[in-house]
Formats: structure tokens, C-alpha cells, sequence
């Protein structure tokens, strides 16, 4: 089947029962998406579908054939990171770097969603991500910078 | 998980014909419920109709005020959809609250009301359930039970129906239409959810190869004052510990219409309609409230965990009343 | 111009923001196949009939082991703590061995197949029939049963403390508060399950491996497998969080490296969010107990402090939850004991703040109660109570507990505080405020640690040590530590660690890693300078010739001397010139005797802010603010995450963390992250951490004594005693749910 991912097309052999996810980790060697749960409560496996986050866990490949898939692969341009990904590493939104990907995904369409208004909204419309290391503070810091830097890509 | 066959469905005819030629068959819009249960082997679907493609995604006006759903329509668009927002903020806010904003970009009206209890036991593949497995038992009656309802249950069954939208679409008499092989069908939101008494498998009037096609939402001006309040241990991304769903109306000092609807207690989203005919003609102040939710919850039957349920969801009910009162959304 | 110290951003940032980094199942080899593995529904009994013949037609299936087919492991297994630096088995046990059953989840079958979902879909068809017998999994079945441990750790710490007269201490004193708290059991949780691939070539095994400690993961398996220990290799580039999940060896990494010698090919395990509850040990539901005992002035004179929890069959594993309630505060007459219950649960382990985060709540909402009793400030009581010395006499290795009470109280805003409970309201909130100390006890078990430093004839060096990067930020600090060690900028240093091959170091476990891997790496860096300093004066053709070593300094890979003012040589001139492509040196860090004549523990004071809304039974958490004394603070950046992500797992402790058994069928009854709550953004306040500077000189040559844990110690007793200053109730569960939160009173109202 045809998968449209970061602007390329994949063409992969795959049974219907094989999720987005696992399409892009174990089949297509695109590993910046990530599994926490395979069960839709983790957010670590955010990916964007025709420009809206979604969870690749709860996807099935097949399903997504024919849509516009991006992954945290697709976001820097060569070795230009995305805003988002620059404030990250400044804030240090991170730590063990697991549910970044996500995070990341997650954090530009907030903004893009105009989620991104108050602190509270980020809080809420961040919770879809978990993060365990508990960067959260630094998290919302990271998306409060992007969001007021004039000139961001977001 | 499972091997599974895949189909996409041109149309509604279509997609009936295609999960009616296979009866192991299932509908895939978001997948949010359905791939879930079937990768913990809960749901035995083996083949599933992608209805994706049909039109169904609308918002549209109804003659009396009210307003259309279209089953695919995502959550996460509904819930912003102006008119929604203006006519019915409890739905607006329900949708809000409930997961988070990528499954609310996924899940779809129509699959929202089908969405299955978070039930442990109904999940684990293991314990008796009479969800799973008719006839088993029900591991949740003398289990923890702390999630679990205190409405609407039977001896077979306390699962909690998890659903934050369904709760403020049965406060204002919400229809779904569907289309099966049978042709059309309007089933009044109060009947679509059934009780478990000794069937708890059969959750839904619901014929093999009907589809949900739209949720209709009757014109109902009390509902602009309306307001949707989830109780949870942690402040998002949580199924409700005890929600509701309020509208109220006051003409000369007394309560001269009221909507009230109560989620994370009942084996169905939760009509509080006994708490509703206590409080007509009533002066709105907390004491009628009280008496309302303590009348709603008279019929309460508590497990081990879960007693705490009874008093909480009148506090919640008098809380939501209140804030519907004030013009408090949240 | 030192990098240490500085706000340096994590050399690891590009590749986690790019989703560069590789984590052990994002490896790819040729030949790859999967692993699932089915465990037990029961908790105890026997296994007495597998079929598997359905699982073995199942499309793409290689192979279903059962013990039948497993081979027998070479040794069996005996639980040692993974900082002592040899195996370290997570269990004194080894599944599939035999038909016994010890716990539910525990391995029964193995599927291997060449598809993720081929293995699992195969591992559902597994039917395994059983001989349950009774099984116990919570205090309350088990209480009958209690016994007093003799030793905690693996063998490795007496489980009873006591000095003085703790009764006549008691009975003695003016004052006396005693309490009990029920904990529910924590599981950690990490975002990345459990992962491993195991490839073999010929005799040679590597494991790309999710582990805090690659050296303990290398030696298990080798003695589980009866390998030499040189020819097992563990490689681990990135793991997503531990936690202390991930630092013991646990059943399912042998099972792997087993299941890819009978396939012949390489196996990748990943194991499932549910597995997770039953597959990397959790910290055990308890309960504790303290007495108190005080003078009018507030001086203590006796702590009794007890704690019963629940263990394996085969170990006696308890989280030590009395160390710091020994040594806190000046107190002559003190009883520690650790009581246990064999439980059908695996042998439960670290979990962040191993032990004493729970024991420093039971004391700290204690200390509490004896301020309001007193009516002593609490923040008073506890200045009051501090001792310059531990229980033996001896000093501290560095203190700063009474400077971190009093900067953070001064930082938070304590003065403003009106003592009398429940006497904010903000709407339908009612607001409290509370404190606690925090302390964590440092432990030089570990080995000697060593690193190797590198540098090249282009300037560029490297330094090396087999430790891991779960999210401390040691790759960054390591590379900050390493360049000044060596003399050589920071963009000229790489750090490389996660392989077996490197030099030893312990697991990175109890805050332990920062300290003893940047002391490896300070000798390492150092010893190569030194080494090239004694180059440069013995070389006729430096500008430094015949200076003494002792005076030469390096800085950008530049080599000056006082002794010759204006003269400079450089790493790069001195190598070219000497016709070195490189050099090289091995450093080693000897941590201090066990029996060091210094108390040691690291300090800290945690505030916290609630909101409680006592209708509802709900708590947030609206500030949080800790002082800490961490020693030198090699990276304030990183050191602030580290510090902030443990006061928000303190706040989870407090608030939303906690599993429940179902007794019945010995399972818990929350295996997801839907129904185990850990935080969300929604729930995290905003953080803040301040330092006290502390100089000390014992726990290694730059002073860290780590950030890990202290971060988490205290905030759960900070909001716990929050909690009361608000509603003038105390919560005597974990965590403090709603429906313990609400008050009975003020229903219908």
C-alpha cells in the first residue's frame, strides 16, 4: 500500500491489521515516533494526518493510505530544526527524550489550534502527552516561547 | 492482533452492504474504541468497513432550532463548531473534557456513543465478565469497584458507561438516526443505551449492519444556559469520576424547566429525570438542589469502592445546578 | 573558562527533538523477529497443561517455548542490589524452570514469530490450564503472618535500627504524636516499556537493552546463561526513563536472549504497557507507623518508626523507609523496623526515591502534627531539631538543611502564613500551604569506577565509561566534567557511554550515577592531562620545558605556565610534534569505606501550595518550591529538571499514584495509564528550585552528591501537610483521593 509520509511516498507491503505505528517503526525503519502504551493513553506516538494530530497507535496503516502523514522526521529542514524543536532543547523540555517526539507534535498544533492562549490552555490541551519525566513546566515554558517569538515557523 | 480484512465503503449503502455480507464485520471510523478492543482481544471483529469517506461529517440546522450531528463528525470539531458552542455549551464542553485533543481529532460523533466501558475486568481477557463472556459472572461486584456504577446496574453488571458528550446529548433529548438493512430508523437517545439486567452483553438496539449516520438535537433554548462539570483525580485526560450535565430555568423565583444528566455513575449516560420533576416549581436555591439530587440517588446500590459515588454526585449535581444558575461554565 | 557548572544545553537534544535517537527496540538487524510472552492469569499454583498446537500453526510463527523447551538457566538467580556492581537479578527466581507459579504475569510461554503481530496474535492462541492454589497479595490477607526481616537489600542492610531507650524516650516525653499510613503499591511507569533485541553470533550474545546499569545487565546474563562474562556485550544508546524499573535485571532479558538462540536469529522484545505491571518489580503496598515523642520545647526524645510490606516468595524486599528518620534530626532514643509478608507478587524494587521518600513522608506529616501540637512554627520545629552530626557522632560530609528551611521559607513566602488551619477560601477553594524537610542518604556500595580519556592529534578527545543515558542528562554533564578535566573546550569533548566494552561503572541507581560517573571522568580527563602536562615539560621543543608540572595549567587545549609567563604550548602542537596520533589514559574513582567517619545525606526543604475543594474531595497542587544542597551543581539546567520532575513525582505520590490487588485472583487491578494515574501538564504547577551551596569534599573530587531523589523527597508530605493547613484534615492514605479528601461535614449544606 501507498503511504504518503513527510512528503515522500512509501510503498509497503502490509496485512490490514498492522497499525500506522508499527508501519512506521518496524517496516519503514522511521523510529521517531514511539510506542509508550499501544493503547491510545500515552500521546508518545503523536503524528500529524492530514495536518491534525492523531495517536499512530490507534491508526491502522491501511486506514491512512491515501492521507498526509508527518512524523517528527519530517520537521527539520536538513539541519534547521524546527522552532518547537530548538525551544525544546533550550528549555530542556526533556529528559529521557521518550515522549518528545509526541510532545513535539503535539506542542505546534497547539499553537496552530490557538490552544496556546493561557497557560491553562497549554496545560489542558498538552495533557494528551504524558510525559513521566515530568517536564511539564519546561514543556509549557518551550510553547509560551514559540508562541511569542514573531516570526516562528508555527 | 487478530488477522483482520479491510474494506472502504463509497457510500452508506455500500458500507451496510460490506459489514452485512460479513457478520464478524465492525465499522472503523476513528478506531479509537475498536482498534483498541480488537488489539487487546476484546471485540472479535475480524473484518472492518472503513466508513470514512462517507458524507456524514456535518453540522447542520435543524427546522425547530435544533441542530443535525453527522456521525463522522470529529469531536474535536463539533466541540468548536459556533453553533454548538452558542445553542449547547454542555455538549461543547463535554467534548472538551473528555480524552484528549488527538483521540478528540480521531473519534467520531457516532463512535463516541459506541465507545465500550473502561471496565478492568471486561479489558483483561481473563476475569469473569458477562460483557466478554455471557453467563461468566461479574468480577466487579465484590472487586475494585471504585470506577464502577451506582445506577442502573444489575447483579450481572456495574460497568460504567464512559462516554462525557452522551451524558449532555441525553439532557436534551438527543435522537440518532441510523440506516440499516432494515432501511431507516430515529432511536431517542434514552434508548439506544440499555441496561444490563441480565443481557449486559447487548448494549446497543442495534442490528448487524446498522449504521449510525447523524445524532439529532432538539431545539431547546433552556440549553444555552446550560453547563457540563467533570470530577476526576487528575485535571485532564481522565474518565469521570462523576460528571454533569445542567441546564436550568427560572421564571418568577421558582425552577420552571431543568435538564439535568449525570455521567461516571451509570451503566448508561445517567437522565436525572426524578432529580428534574423534584425541582419544577421549586425555588432555585441549594436546599431544592439538594433535595433533587438526594431523590435522584435515593436508588442507588453502592459496591466495596464505590460508595462514595452517592453522596459526591449529589454534591456534583448541586454544583452544576448552581453554576447553570449563575452562568457559570465551568 | 569552566564548562562545569554552566547552564549547558544536553548534547542529546538534536537527536531526541529529531527522533534521531535510538532506543533498544528502535534497532534494526537483518533477520529481525519478534518475541511475545504469555504470562500467568494465576497468582499461585502450577502450570499443568500448555496447548500450544494452535500458536504453532498460526501463520509466521518460529517457535512457542514452554519449560519443556526452555533450557535450564546455569545459576540460580540471588537478588543483589545492581550499585554493588556484580548480577543483579531483580528476583531470587527464574521462571519456566519448572510448572510453579509465583505471581501473576510471571512468564509461562514464549511465541516467537517474524511479525510484531504474528507473535502476539499467537501468543492469544496459547491455552494454559492451571492448579491454582491460595494466594496472598495484600497486607490485609497476609497480616496474620507478619515477620520482623533481619536484612533488606539483598542481604546487604540490617532491616532493624535502634539506639537508646525508645519507649522511656516516649513515655518521657511532653508531647507525643503517633500515626499510621496506608501506601498503596507504585509502579514506575517509564514512557518506554521494557525492550530488548538479543543477537547471537556464534557464541557471542549482544543485547541492545533498556537498562540503568549495562554492567549489571551483562553479568546477569552471563551467569544466568553460564556464558563467560567477555562474551556477552549490552549496548544501550537512549533509555526512555527508568526509574528504578530498570535497575535490576529482570526474567525477560534472558528469556530474549534465550528465545534468539533457539531461533537462531535475532529477537526483539518489547513488552506491552499492561506487562509492565508484573515484569520490572514495583513498590510494594505498606504500611507505616511512628510515634514521636517531644519536650515542651520541641526537642525530640524518641521515634519509633515501623513499617510492615508485602514481598516475594523468594526475597526479603523491602524499600528501606527508616534511614532517614534515623539520622534526620538529633534524637537519642530511635527504633527502626522493617516487617514483611511473603505475598504472591514478584520481588518488588527501587522505585524513585527508593524507600525513604515514604519513610520522610510517615516522619515529616508527623513533625507536622507535633508543630500544630506545640504550636511551634514548623519550619522552627525542624531548625530546632537539627543535629550537625549523625547518630554516631560523626559530621556531616556537607550539611545545608537549616539554610534550605530558611531560603525556602524565604523564597515561598512562609512568614505570610497564618498557622491556624482552614482560614483561606478562594471561591470554592479552600488554600493551605506546608512544608517538609527532605533528606536522602548517599551509599558508597559501589565499586571503583573508571573512564578513559582520549585525545587526538586534531585537539578533538573523548572520554568513555559504560554507563547510560535515561533522561539524568549525563551524557552532558560527563562531556562538561571531561573537558574541564582534560583542559579542552567543550565543543572539542564528546562523552560516549551504553556499551558493555567501556570502562566499569555501577548502575546508575539511588543518585548515585552523576557522582560516581563524573568522578570516573575527572580522572580519567585528569590523569590524560597530566599525562600530557609531563609530555609538554620533558619536551626540549616546548615552550614549557622544564616547568614544573605543578604549575602548568590548560585551558582550550592551551598549556600556560606561571613559571613562563607568555609561553604556550598546545595539546595539538605538543602531539604533532611529538608524533602522537593520539593519547590516552584510564581514571579510576575509589568511592569512600562503608564505615567513613561521616554522616551522609543530602538535604532539602519542600513548600507546597494546595487548593482543596472539600465538597468535592479534589486537590491541586498550585506551588511548588524547593531548596536543595546537591553538592557542586554540575549543570543548574539540568539539575533543575531533575530536581522539578522529582517534586512533581512527589506530588503523583501524594495525589494520584497508587495500584490496588485484586486479592482474589492475585492481580492488580490497574494495568494501563488510563486507570494508573501519573500527572498530566494539567497537573504540574509551575516549579521552583533553589540552591544552597555546600562544598564537600568527601563523596568525590567535584563534590556532586546527586539530584535524583531528594527532588521527590519531602513534596508529598509538603502537600500532605498543605492539605490540613487547608481543610484541617489529615489524609492518612496514598494517595489522597477524592473520596478520602471530601469532607463528610459539609454535605447538604
Amino acid at each position: 500500500m501507498p503511504l504518503q509520509i513527510n512528503g515522500r511516498q512509501h510503498v509497503v507491503v502490509l496485512e490490514p491489521r498492522v497499525s500506522l505505528l508499527d508501519a512506521l517503526r518496524e517496516h519503514l525503519d522511521l523510529t521517531g515516533s514511539k510506542k509508550g502504551c499501544d493503547q491510545g493513553t500515552c500521546g508518545s506516538c503523536t503524528v500529524w494526518i492530514d495536518g491534525r494530530r492523531v495517536l499512530a497507535c490507534l491508526t491502522l496503516a491501511v486506514a491512512a493510505s491515501g492521507h498526509e502523514i508527518v512524523t517528527i522526521e519530517g520537521l527539520a529542514d536538513g539541519d534547521q530544526l524546527h522552532p518547537m524543536q530548538r525551544a525544546f532543547i533550550e528549555y530542556d523540555a526533556f529528559q529521557c527524550g521518550y515522549c518528545t517526539s509526541g510532545q513535539i507534535m503535539s506542542a505546534i498544533k497547539v499553537i496552530e489550534e490557538g490552544n496556546a492562549g493561557t497557560d491553562e490552555d497549554i496545560g489542558e490541551f498538552m495533557s494528551g502527552n504524558i510525559c513521566r519525566c515530568a517536564a511539564y513546566p519546561n514543556i509549557r515554558a518551550a510553547i509560551r516561547h514559540v508562541r511569542d517569538e514573531a516570526g516562528g515557523r508555527s | 492482533m487478530r488477522p483482520l480484512t479491510y474494506s472502504r465503503a463509497a457510500d452508506v449503502q455500500d458500507a451496510i452492504a460490506l459489514a452485512t455480507a460479513n457478520p464478524a464485520s465492525a465499522f472503523l471510523a476513528g478506531g479509537t474504541t475498536e482498534v483498541d478492543l480488537i488489539r487487546a482481544g476484546i471485540s472479535r471483529s475480524e473484518h472492518l468497513v472503513d466508513i470514512n469517506e462517507l458524507p456524514l461529517r456535518g453540522v447542520e440546522d435543524l427546522p425547530d432550532g435544533g441542530l443535525h450531528i453527522g456521525a463522522l463528525a470529529r469531536m474535536s470539531d463539533v466541540a468548536r463548531t459556533p453553533r454548538v458552542v452558542e445553542r449547547y455549551p454542555a455538549i461543547s464542553r463535554a467534548l472538551l473534557l473528555g480524552a484528549s485533543e488527538q483521540l478528540r481529532n480521531m473519534a467520531s460523533m457516532g463512535g463516541n456513543l459506541r465507545q465500550r466501558t473502561r471496565c478492568a475486568y471486561l479489558r483483561d481477557g481473563v476475569s469473569p465478565c458477562n460483557k466478554r463472556e455471557p453467563g461468566s459472572g461479574c468480577a466487579a461486584l465484590d472487586g475494585f469497584n471504585r470506577g464502577h456504577a451506582i445506577l442502573g446496574t444489575s447483579e450481572h453488571c456495574i460497568a460504567t458507561h464512559p462516554s462525557d458528550v452522551a451524558v449532555a446529548l441525553v439532557a436534551f433529548d438527543a435522537v440518532i438516526r441510523t440506516v440499516g438493512p432494515e432501511g431507516e430508523r430515529a432511536i431517542p437517545f434514552d434508548d439506544f443505551f440499555l441496561l444490563p439486567g441480565d443481557t449486559p452483553q447487548l448494549e446497543h438496539p442495534i442490528a448487524p449492519g446498522e449504521l449510525i449516520v447523524g445524532i439529532d438535537v432538539p431545539g431547546a433554548p433552556i440549553a444555552r444556559g446550560s453547563v457540563y462539570l467533570k470530577f476526576r483525580d487528575r485535571q485532564s485526560y481522565e474518565f469521570a469520576l462523576v460528571s454533569v450535565a445542567a441546564a436550568i430555568e427560572v421564571d418568577d423565583n421558582v425552577v420552571a424547566g431543568v435538564r439535568i444528566a449525570m455521567g461516571g455513575i451509570g451503566t448508561k449516560p445517567w437522565r436525572a429525570r426524578r432529580a428534574e420533576t423534584a425541582l419544577v416549581g421549586s425555588p432555585p436555591n441549594e436546599t431544592s438542589f439538594r433535595h433533587a439530587a438526594a431523590v435522584e440517588l435515593a436508588e442507588a446500590v453502592v459496591r466495596e469502592h464505590n460508595a462514595f459515588k452517592v453522596e459526591l454526585a449529589q454534591r456534583a449535581m448541586v454544583r452544576g445546578l448552581v453554576h447553570s444558575l449563575n452562568g457559570r461554565q465551568s | 573558562m569552566s564548562a562545569v557548572g554552566t547552564p549547558v544545553t544536553r548534547v542529546d537534544g538534536p537527536a531526541k527533538v529529531t527522533g534521531a535517537a535510538r532506543y533498544s527496540a528502535e534497532i534494526s538487524l537483518p533477520g529481525m523477529t519478534y518475541l511475545a510472552v504469555v504470562g500467568a492469569t494465576v497468582a499461585s499454583g502450577r502450570v499443568t497443561a500448555i496447548e500450544a498446537d494452535a500458536a504453532r500453526a498460526a501463520e509466521g510463527v518460529l517457535a512457542v517455548l514452554t519449560p519443556e523447551e526452555l533450557p535450564k538457566i546455569a545459576a540460580e538467580p540471588h537478588l543483589l542490589p545492581s550499585l554493588v556492581g556484580g548480577p543483579a537479578p531483580g528476583e531470587s527466581f527464574f521462571p519456566m524452570q519448572d510448572d510453579v507459579v509465583q505471581y501473576a504475569g510471571q512468564p509461562v510461554a514464549l511465541v516467537i514469530a517474524e511479525e510484531y503481530e504474528q507473535a502476539h496474535h499467537a501468543a492469544s492462541l496459547v491455552r494454559i490450564s492451571y492448579q491454582p492454589t491460595k494466594s496472598i497479595t495484600t497486607i490485609e490477607e497476609g497480616r496474620e503472618q507478619a515477620y520482623e526481616a533481619q536484612r533488606l537489600f539483598g542481604g546487604l542492610m540490617p532491616a532493624r535500627s535502634e539506639r537508646g531507650d525508645v519507649e522511656a524516650g516516649l513515655a518521657g516525653a511532653d508531647v507525643r504524636v503517633e500515626v499510621a499510613y496506608k501506601m498503596a503499591a507504585n509502579h514506575h511507569n517509564p514512557i518506554e516499556a521494557p525492550s530488548t533485541v538479543a543477537t547471537w553470533d556464534g557464541g557471542n550474545l549482544t543485547l541492545y537493552e533498556s537498562t540503568q546499569g549495562i554492567r549489571a545487565t551483562q553479568q546477569t546474563v552471563a551467569q544466568l546463561l553460564g556464558l563467560p562474562i567477555a562474551r556477552v556485550r549490552v549496548i544501550t544508546r537512549f533509555v526512555g526513563g527508568g526509574f528504578g524499573g530498570k535497575a535490576m535485571v529482570w526474567p525477560n532479558v534472558t528469556l530474549t536472549a534465550m528465545a534468539a538462540r533457539y531461533v537462531g536469529r535475532p529477537v526483539k522484545l518489547m513488552l506491552t504497557r499492561p506487562q509492565m505491571f508484573t515484569s520490572n518489580g514495583h513498590r510494594e503496598e505498606q504500611e507505616q507507623r511512628i510515634a514521636i515523642g517531644a519536650a515542651r520545647d520541641g526537642r525530640l526524645t524518641a521515634i519509633r518508626h515501623e513499617k510492615l510490606s508485602i514481598t516475594s516468595p523468594f526475597d526479603d524486599w523491602a524499600e528501606p523507609a527508616t534511614g532517614v528518620s534515623s539520622q534526620l534530626y538529633g534524637c537519642e532514643n530511635f527504633l527502626g523496623v522493617h516487617r514483611l509478608i511473603k505475598g504472591n507478587t514478584m520481588t518488588p524494587t527501587f522505585t524513585r526515591g527508593p524507600g525513604e521518600s515514604l519513610g520522610v513522608f510517615t516522619l515529616e506529616t508527623a513533625m507536622d502534627e507535633l508543630a500544630y501540637q506545640l504550636a511551634i512554627d514548623p519550619v522552627e520545629l525542624r531548625v530546632r531539631n537539627h543535629t550537625p552530626v549523625d547518630p554516631f557522632g560523626n559530621p556531616w560530609s556537607s550539611d545545608g538543611l537549616v539554610e534550605c528551611l530558611r531560603l525556602g521559607a524565604e523564597r515561598f513566602g512562609w512568614s505570610e502564613r497564618n498557622p491556624a488551619p482552614r482560614t483561606t477560601r478562594d471561591g470554592e477553594w479552600l488554600v493551605g500551604t506546608g512544608v517538609a524537610a527532605a533528606a536522602y542518604p548517599i551509599a558508597f556500595f559501589m565499586p571503583p569506577q573508571r573512564a578513559r580519556a582520549r585525545i587526538f592529534a586534531d585537539g578533538s578527545a573523548i572520554v568513555q565509561t559504560s554507563t547510560q543515558e535515561f533522561g539524568t542528562g549525563v551524557l552532558t554533564m560527563a562531556t562538561q566534567v571531561g573537558a574541564d578535566a582534560l583542559g579542552v573546550a567543550l565543543r572539542e569533548m564528546e562523552f560516549q557511554a551504553g556499551d558493555s566494552d567501556l570502562p566499569n561503572s555501577t548502575a546508575a541507581v539511588g543518585s548515585a550515577g552523576a557522582g560516581m560517573v563524573s568522578s570516573a571522568v575527572h580522572a580519567a580527563g585528569t590523569a590524560l592531562r597530566e599525562q600530557l602536562i609531563a609530555l609538554a615539560v620533558s619536551d626540549e621543543q616546548s615552550p614549557l620545558h622544564g616547568a614544573g608540572p605543578g604549575s602548568v595549567k590548560v585551558a582550550d587545549g592551551h598549556l600556560t605556565s606561571a613559571e613562563r609567563p607568555g609561553a604556550v604550548d598546545t595539546y595539538r602542537e605538543l602531539l604533532s610534534r611529538n608524533h602522537l596520533s593520539d593519547a590516552e589514559a584510564l581514571g579510576m574513582w575509589r568511592p569512600p569505606p562503608l564505615d567513613t567517619p561521616h554522616g551522609l545525606l543530602t538535604f532539602g526543604a519542600q513548600f507546597a501550595e494546595v487548593a482543596v475543594d472539600p465538597e468535592l474531595g479534589l486537590v491541586r497542587v498550585r506551588r511548588l518550591n524547593g531548596a536543595f544542597a546537591p553538592g557542586r551543581v554540575l549543570n543548574p539546567l539540568l539539575a533543575h529538571s531533575q530536581l522539578m520532575g522529582g517534586m512533581l513525582w512527589g506530588m503523583s505520590q501524594a495525589l494520584l499514584e497508587g495500584n490496588h490487588m485484586d486479592p482474589r485472583y492475585g492481580r492488580w487491578a490497574e494495568t494501563n495509564l488510563a486507570e494508573y494515574l501519573v500527572p498530566v501538564n494539567a497537573d504540574a504547577p509551575e516549579v521552583r528550585v533553589d540552591f544552597v551551596d555546600v562544598d564537600d569534599e568527601l563523596v568525590g573530587p567535584l563534590g556532586a552528591k546527586g539530584v535524583g531523589e531528594i527532588g521527590q523527597v519531602g513534596a508529598a508530605a509538603a502537600i500532605a501537610n498543605a492539605v490540613f493547613h487547608a481543610t484541617g484534615r489529615r489524609i492518612r492514605s496514598l494517595p489522597m483521593a477524592p473520596e478520602l479528601v471530601m469532607d463528610p461535614a459539609v454535605g447538604g449544606r
